[in-house]
């Protein structure tokens, strides 16, 4: 098998690994929880007898592990079971939230990340002058305003003195691609924000950190210009950090963003797992909790795998 | 007709940080004039910090890190390029000079395909359209000897050897038909019976070219073999300038004496004497591999001497110093050392076993701690074996500086405020504080300037004389085993080819590979090159 294959595969196999011990890790977690699901569904003054038939009924009796297993059993299967609090079923309420952070996340992370690349490759040719300190200040800054802060910022800054956009992000099924772009304009906005200075400044130290390397002055010396030099010399050796903090902002962008969510009334995963968690319900919670897990290490392997499939003494072995 | 490049009365200064002090001002180059006419070679000679370097990219108007060009002329092509501007000196850099590394390992982009970084410069400045520019690379690989042409350009730097990139380096500096190549150090970081190739490569090309070039080197003889005229530089001012014959045979000035009578040691072999390390049929391999790096290895060391363990890179040298040492346990053998068999694993040895055993290491400045002084380095094995402390352990630290010839006025200072020799002496000193009966010594003076590794090899002969400690001595430089050696141990892969009294090793009939190691050392006359060429046996091994 050719090596990148090789660590491909065990990578992946590596993942699934992991995602089965954050199952466990989430069963066991909410099985510590203190208190009674039975009883926090039935109230206080729920009889004995009802909160006995509730307990066989939700299946509470049987022994954790075979619990364990039943629900792991149907997640696979494409089961989630269903919220205790409304009997609705969860997979059909996690798919459509699912489609709607995604949403978020892939239209905020299609602006940020060019343009976090791109300001860090200027930063790093203008170092330690001007443009490089502007560009370092003003992202710093709103990396460093709470979301919510800078949330209520922009909302007041594009609905009150320029009034060009709703307040409310809300979208439901039937909305064309272009009216949904547009209601979540000012949720993309604000993520963009928080999430471009964490990479920008990390493009910004690792090409800095290339361009100490004798080839860049190799290439300075072949009379290529500051801007050649960075974008075909020095960036492609510095792919591999770039790529791992990119992903852990995509990372965040899909199960990190449930204030914004909420400041914009926007409908996706994040507020649904609060909601829930603060009715108690078990079931949601485990179910998002283990999507969010899935996301985080999925998004982890692809960066693994960019990290090796940039490094050419793997793709090309003697 | 002028000449292609000259340099008037040459400035340069850099702005020194040192440590605790306020910044300021130091002259690197002064009063440096000097002319190279069209199609000549001219070898800049002289130790690290001569300015040699700084000069030669100086003829790009170049200055690394924070050195400027502050005073002079450098007329390039007729027209003075200090203080041009950054567009006019990226116009001339690549296409009127190239630059060729003394690295060129790091000086290749290790993302990029060879073909891509030769040509690159000749597409850039906008010389010859890609076809014409890849065809005369290959022309060039096919020129310089690197192994089937066509296809070599398609390789990525980690794939070919030091040798091959040194000389895909100087493709890459004459593909864009520049005037003049800059050559700084190009075949010090090889091995010797490497660098006699990459050599008669480069001194081929530059012949078949008709390009001018700067030769940058530490080494006269190698300097010898290639350029027209030498100029020998040291602390950034000219000493001497002339033809390579007048330095070579004639040298006026008594550095430039120096430089050409160096390795003035003169060392008789010492008689037989009972062992007091023995190495038997050891072999190793490091763990999760099954290849032996040392085969069978069988050496004896008598007590008091000097064993010389010659060799290229990869021969595995530096291996058995590890094995040993316990730091890589033997798979197979037995070591002997003062009487007793040692524990191949360093966990299984006593403090006496450690404390007679002691190590000195190529890089001194990385073998110290920077934050400790001088005396917390020579005083820490006092301590930890002697159990020394206080005033006597820093009246036995005076002594041993006394010993290495360092005196008063070091103890407190720090390994930042030391040369590079008297960094080496300081670990001298720190191996010689445990009172040894063995010091491995492992390329001690490769990264020192030949002047100041004479000065060390003379200290440990001394010594040696003085406390009657013997050293394992591992070097790739035959001249420094000829001034130290009692007996010679020839490695090459892994194995001992040959073994002896320095006299029987370096007296003929020779093996096929000593022969090669032997006749690569550069000698100082000229045409030797030329005449090592036509009687070689055996291809090097680093191609």
């Amino acid at each position: 098998m050719h090596p990148i294959l090789k660590l491909v595969v065990q990578r992946i196999a590596l993942g699934l690994l992991l995602l089965l011990a954050v199952s466990l890790l989430i069963f066991a977690g909410t099985e510590a929880l203190p208190g009674d699901v039975a009883q926090s569904i039935l109230g206080q003054s729920a009889t004995p007898e009802a909160l006995a038939n509730l307990r066989e009924a939700l299946g509470l009796n049987e022994p954790a592990m075979t619990r364990y297993f039943k629900w792991l059993g149907g997640i696979l299967t494409g089961d989630f079971g269903v919220a205790l609090t409304n009997g609705q079923d969860i997979g059909q309420a996690i798919g459509q939230r699912l489609g709607n952070t995604l949403f978020l996340a892939t239209s905020a992370a299609v602006i940020s990340v060019p343009l976090a690349i791109l300001l860090g490759l200027v930063a790093a040719r203008y170092n330690g002058r001007w443009p490089d300190k502007l560009i370092s200040g003003v992202t710093l800054s709103t990396i460093s305003l709470p979301e919510f802060v800078a949330a209520y910022f922009v909302i007041y800054l594009l609905t009150q003195l320029i009034p060009i956009f709703q307040p409310v992000a809300m979208v439901f099924p039937g909305m064309s691609f272009w009216e949904k772009l547009q209601a979540v304009a000012l949720p993309v906005i604000v993520l963009v924000l928080v999430v471009l200075a964490h990479m920008m400044r990390m493009t910004r130290a690792a090409v800095l950190n290339v361009m100490q390397s004798a080839y860049i002055e190799t290439a300075e010396l072949k009379g290529l210009g500051p801007m050649t030099v960075i974008w075909r010399h020095a960036l492609p050796n510095a792919i591999a950090p770039i790529i791992s903090v990119v992903v852990l902002n995509l990372a965040y962008l899909v199960v990190g963003v449930v204030v914004v969510e909420v400041v914009f009334s926007y409908n996706a995963l994040g507020q649904y797992l609060v909601d829930h968690v603060a009715k108690r319900d078990l079931p949601v919670v485990q179910a998002v909790g283990l999507i969010f897990a899935a996301v985080y290490i999925g998004l982890n392997i692809l960066a693994d795998v960019i990290s090796i499939l940039a490094n050419p003494r793997l793709r090309h072995p003697k | 007709m002028p000449d292609l490049l000259e340099f008037k009365n040459l400035r340069i200064e850099a702005t020194s940080y040192p440590p605790g002090e306020p910044p300021r001002d130091v002259v690197l180059v002064d009063g440096v004039s000097v002319s190279v006419a069209k199609g000549k070679v001219l070898g800049l000679i002289g130790e690290s910090g001569a300015g040699k370097s700084t000069i030669g990219l100086s003829a790009m108007s170049f200055g690394r890190g924070g050195v400027r060009l502050t005073g002079g002329e450098i007329l390039l092509n007729g027209r003075n390029i200090r203080g041009m501007d950054a567009a006019g000196l990226r116009a001339l850099r690549g296409r009127e000079v190239t630059y060729v590394a003394q690295s060129a390992a790091a000086a290749f982009n290790p993302a990029k395909r060879l073909m891509e970084q030769v040509i690159e410069t000749t597409l850039h400045h906008g010389i010859m359209g890609r076809a014409e520019a890849e065809a005369r690379a290959v022309m060039l690989f096919g020129k310089l000897g690197l192994p089937n042409p066509e296809s070599f350009g398609r390789r990525y730097p980690h794939q070919v050897s030091g040798g091959q990139l040194q000389r895909a380096m100087t493709a890459m500096a004459l593909c864009p038909k520049p005037d003049l190549v800059i050559f700084d150090e190009p075949t010090t970081a090889l091995d010797v019976t490497t660098q006699i190739d990459v050599l008669a490569a480069i001194k081929e090309a530059i012949r078949d070219t008709g390009v001018a070039a700067l030769y940058i080197t530490h080494d006269l003889a190698v300097v010898a073999q290639v350029s027209d005229d030498i100029l020998v530089l040291r602390h950034g001012k000219m000493v001497e300038y002339g033809t390579v014959a007048d330095i070579i045979t004639a040298p006026k000035q008594a550095y430039t004496q120096a430089l050409v009578s160096v390795r003035s040691i003169d060392h008789h072999e010492k008689p037989e004497a009972p062992a007091v390390l023995s190495v038997q049929n050891i072999t190793a391999r490091y763990a999760g591999t099954t290849f032996d790096v040392l085969k069978n290895v069988t050496v004896d060391l008598p007590a008091g001497q000097t064993l010389a363990v010659v060799g290229e890179s990869g021969s595995g040298k530096s291996t058995l110093a590890r094995v040993i040492t316990g730091l890589l346990p033997a798979a197979q053998g037995r070591i002997s050392f003062a009487g007793r068999t040692l524990s191949a694993d360093l966990a299984g040895r006593t403090k006496d076993d450690l404390r007679e055993l002691q190590m000195i290491y190529q890089m001194a400045d990385v073998a110290m701690n920077p934050r400790q002084t001088v005396g917390t380095i020579i005083g820490r094995p006092l301590e930890f074996y002697f159990g020394l402390k206080g005033e006597a352990k820093r009246q036995r630290v005076q002594d041993l500086l006394d010993q290495i010839e360092m005196g008063k006025g070091f103890i407190d200072r720090y390994p930042a405020e030391l040369s590079g020799g008297q960094k080496q002496r300081v670990c001298i000193a720190r191996a010689l504080a445990a009172k040894p009966k063995l010091i491995i010594c492992d390329e001690v003076t490769s990264a020192l300037d030949p002047l100041v590794a004479d000065g060390i090899l003379k200290l440990l002969l001394d010594l040696q004389a003085r406390e009657g400690v013997a050293y394992l001595f591992i070097t790739h430089d035959l001249a420094t085993v000829r001034a130290i050696a009692d007996r010679i141990a020839v490695m090459y892969r892994g194995q001992v080819v040959r073994y002896g009294g320095k006299t029987d090793v370096l007296t003929p009939p020779y093996d096929d590979y000593t022969d090669l190691l032997l006749s690569s050392a550069p000698e100082m006359r000229i045409g030797w090159l030329e005449e090592v060429l036509a009687h070689r046996k055996m291809e090097s091994a680093g191609n």
